[in-house]
């Protein structure tokens, strides 16, 4: 049975996925564009309407800390962050990942300081890409919830038991009403299962050291190998759970969203909500005979790689779209893709590098069709194009008017320095 | 596919307008995304949100810059760049705006012939600056100049959305929205829904690559006490504190230790609001004993300012 359709912001999924999945606790920590996740989690627990303990902690660190030793006692642990609190957790993620303990964080990304901004881009959650973290991203309120859900099944599983961030776009998502299926409590809960804490079991009275120090590199190699193994697992795991899901929920889901890719001669490729706008384009173009597609990695750790090199075989040429940039290399993703497609003899000719929406920067509808055009000319005359930054002679011309009115102000208050009196 | 924005400052409901049309259009069978904008929340600062509704499932995201409606509660904010509200008005937009002025001096000021209808502003209200349910009324007048959401879908979401606020709340904004739905009728249907972007024929982006400059040009640095030379507090205050000196008694420590941000001076035993620093926050008329000070919207705050300083120096 399915309850109404109905219209719920990106945090307000997540909310519900936690709830649906029965979480008993939730360590928190506010931070905008995540709070309304948190916000609503209390009400329902402060009204009754669930169950479960929500404890706000003193920073993200401690959050992040909470989470990694509830979740070794056994208990279902859900948890959110964003940005600034992610990197302030960044030490105790990387270490509650090793201490092999199953929970799921939802990162609602926003773009990173300096400068300080409340908009979405993807270098917070690609910063803990080396965690140990399992790493799925989301591109509408649907799928904040569905994923979740499952991100808690895959989390469990004996094969992978590792923690896991879901990634939702702060702003795009977080902050976006779309209607939203809520599925079934109960069927949900069949679908999830009782939380099988198999030998975690920490407790007060009977302490565990977690993750005990391990010196000489033989045994560090093998434990981080291991969690390495673990996630490996998750692809195959996460496919078993996107096969059941779509049979007792209908929604199809995989590591990867395919949109038009099969007979496609170019590709997009990105991940997170402005996908959605890529598939607008997408539809655009084949209106005007383009044979285009877009490939979006839900998954990124584990990265879906052998799947993409197939889906990807024979095309004329890819454009990553990287909402992200790792300073003096470029693009992220275009990164990883370079690293899976290298040496495969049918690999696109063409790999295109574009950097867009930093710090929430919106990407139009022409730009799409401006990336597929670039995208024929590379490979129509074999000549690729340096990467670039979707940026436009309008933008700049209104960085040049805020930098000669500093000029100015700079100007005066020099002045004032040298003659106080001047200015009146 | 319909897209529109409304924009207004932040407590005037314009997060609430967007979910109560968004949830309109949903009950009457639309896909509908609707989301607020804002930045560091407070009150007063512009803010906006917007909807899109259609009849398939919706693909486009973000910052609406191709309106088909654009819906302003607030009439300062027009020339307030950081609102936006100006952003892709073109000729296939309607401009709804609440106003004292007309149609023509908006056609006027901005120098178009776009469509600019007014809503009149609430000439009940004794305090201009107040816009009591402006939300719900810019809701009800945009659900009749788009002609596809009806008085009950109106209704319901009003409901809907407001279910926390209890009954009397609820009919106060199902009446002003209803006043505003009825006041439109004349314009019924007159928001065109605009197609998207085509690939066959568009606008190449004019796309260029940011160039080297040195830290002391490129870093993201503001001089302390330079943010703005002309207006100290940004854009803060929308309502300004006015003395009435005929009323003042005088009792200057009361307003001036009350002022959070020490705007207000005290020159012998007569208080004197800095207005290079008043904030707007409005504590100093909450305290003021013999209600001697007043609030004015800002866009008329100038000649009151002088008024009042004329009256301080009789």
């Amino acid at each position: 049975m399915m309850l109404a359709r109905r219209l719920l912001t990106g945090n307000g999924a997540a909310a519900w996925a936690a709830r649906l999945a029965q979480v008993d606790y939730i360590p928190a920590f506010p931070i905008t564009p995540q709070t309304e996740i948190i916000e609503t989690l209390s009400r329902w627990i402060d009204n009754g309407e669930i169950p479960g303990k929500l404890v706000t902690l003193e920073s993200e660190h401690s959050m992040i800390t909470a989470a990694g030793a509830a979740a070794a006692t056994g208990v279902r642990v859900f948890t959110a962050t964003s940005s600034q609190g992610l990197l302030y957790g960044m030490e105790m993620l990387y270490t509650v990942a090793g201490w092999r303990v199953p929970f799921v964080l939802i990162n609602v990304s926003r773009a990173l300081a300096s400068p300080v901004t409340l908009e979405p881009d993807h270098n917070d959650v690609l910063a803990a890409r080396d965690s140990g973290f399992l790493q799925i991203h989301c591109a509408t309120c649907q799928e904040v919830l569905d994923i979740t859900l499952m991100a808690y099944r895959l989390s469990e599983d004996a094969r992978v038991r590792l923690p896991a961030i879901v990634n939702e776009d702060g702003f795009y998502l977080s902050f976006t009403r779309e209607p939203v299926y809520i599925p079934d409590a109960d069927e949900v809960k069949d679908f999830i299962g009782e939380f099988d804490s198999e030998n975690m079991q920490f407790r007060a009275s009977a302490p565990t050291s977690q993750a005990v120090a391990v010196l000489g590199g033989s045994p560090y190699s093998y434990f981080r190998y291991e969690s390495h193994l673990a996630a490996e697992n998750a692809r195959i795991v996460f496919d078993e759970i996107c096969d059941e899901f779509e049979q007792r929920f209908g929604r199809k889901y995989g590591a990867l969203e395919s949109y038009h890719v099969d007979d496609a001669d170019y590709v997009i490729f990105m991940v997170g909500c402005f996908a959605t706008k890529a598939k607008a384009a997408v539809d655009s173009l084949r209106k005007a005979g383009w044979k285009i597609g877009l490939l979006r990695p839900r998954l990124l750790r584990p990265f879906p790689g052998e799947k993409i090199s197939q889906l990807l075989a024979g095309k004329k040429g890819v454009a990553v779209i990287d909402q992200n940039l790792s300073m003096g290399k470029g693009g992220i993703l275009h990164c990883e893709l370079a690293s899976v497609l290298y040496g495969n003899k049918d690999a696109p000719p063409v790999l295109m590098s574009f950097i867009g929406g930093l710090g929430g920067r919106d990407i139009s509808q022409e730009e799409f069709f401006e990336i597929a055009k670039q995208l024929k000319q590379a490979s129509e005359t074999n000549e690729i194009p340096a990467p670039r930054l979707l940026y436009t002679v309008d933008e700049l011309r209104q960085i040049h008017k805020l930098q000669a009115i500093a000029h100015v102000e700079r100007a005066i208050l020099n002045r004032d320095h040298q003659n106080p009196d001047s200015h009146e | 596919m319909y897209r529109i924005r409304f924009h207004g400052r932040g407590g005037q409901g314009m997060k609430t307008a967007g979910r109560i049309l968004g949830t309109a259009f949903f009950n009457e069978g639309y896909e509908v995304q609707d989301a607020p904008r804002y930045g560091a929340e407070r009150r007063g600062a512009p803010i906006f949100s917007y909807v899109r509704a259609d009849k398939k499932p919706i693909d486009e995201r973000g910052i609406i810059t191709n309106p088909d409606l654009i819906i302003v509660a607030d009439d300062s904010l027009v020339n307030i760049p950081a609102a936006g509200v100006m952003q892709g008005l073109n000729e296939h937009a309607v401009l709804l705006i609440n106003s004292r002025e007309t149609a023509e001096t908006w056609q006027n000021r901005l120098g178009t012939k776009i469509n600019i209808i007014v809503l009149p502003v609430n000439s009940s209200v004794p305090n201009p600056a107040e816009m009591p349910f402006i939300g719900a009324a810019c809701v009800g007048a945009a659900a009749r100049l788009l002609g596809v959401v009806g008085q009950s879908a109106l209704v319901d979401a009003i409901h809907e959305e407001l279910q926390d606020q209890g009954p009397d709340i609820i009919k106060a904004n199902c009446d002003r929205a209803l006043e505003a739905f009825e006041y439109m009728a004349l314009y019924e249907n007159c928001v065109q829904q605009r197609q998207a972007a085509s690939a066959l024929d568009y606008q190449q982006p004019e796309w260029i690559r940011p160039v080297f400059e040195k830290a002391r040009i490129a870093a993201p640095t503001i001089h302390a006490g330079l943010t703005s030379v002309q207006v100290k507090t940004g854009l803060w205050r929308t309502l300004c504190p006015i003395i009435e000196y005929d009323r003042c008694n005088r009792c200057w420590w009361i307003c001036s230790s009350a002022c959070p941000h020490n705007a207000i001076n005290v020159d012998g035993s007569t208080p004197v609001i800095d207005y290079d620093h008043c904030v707007g926050c409005m504590v100093c008329v909450a305290q003021c004993p013999p209600h001697a000070i007043s609030a004015i919207p800002e866009a008329e705050a100038d000649s009151e300012i002088k008024k009042s300083m004329q009256q301080l120096a009789h």
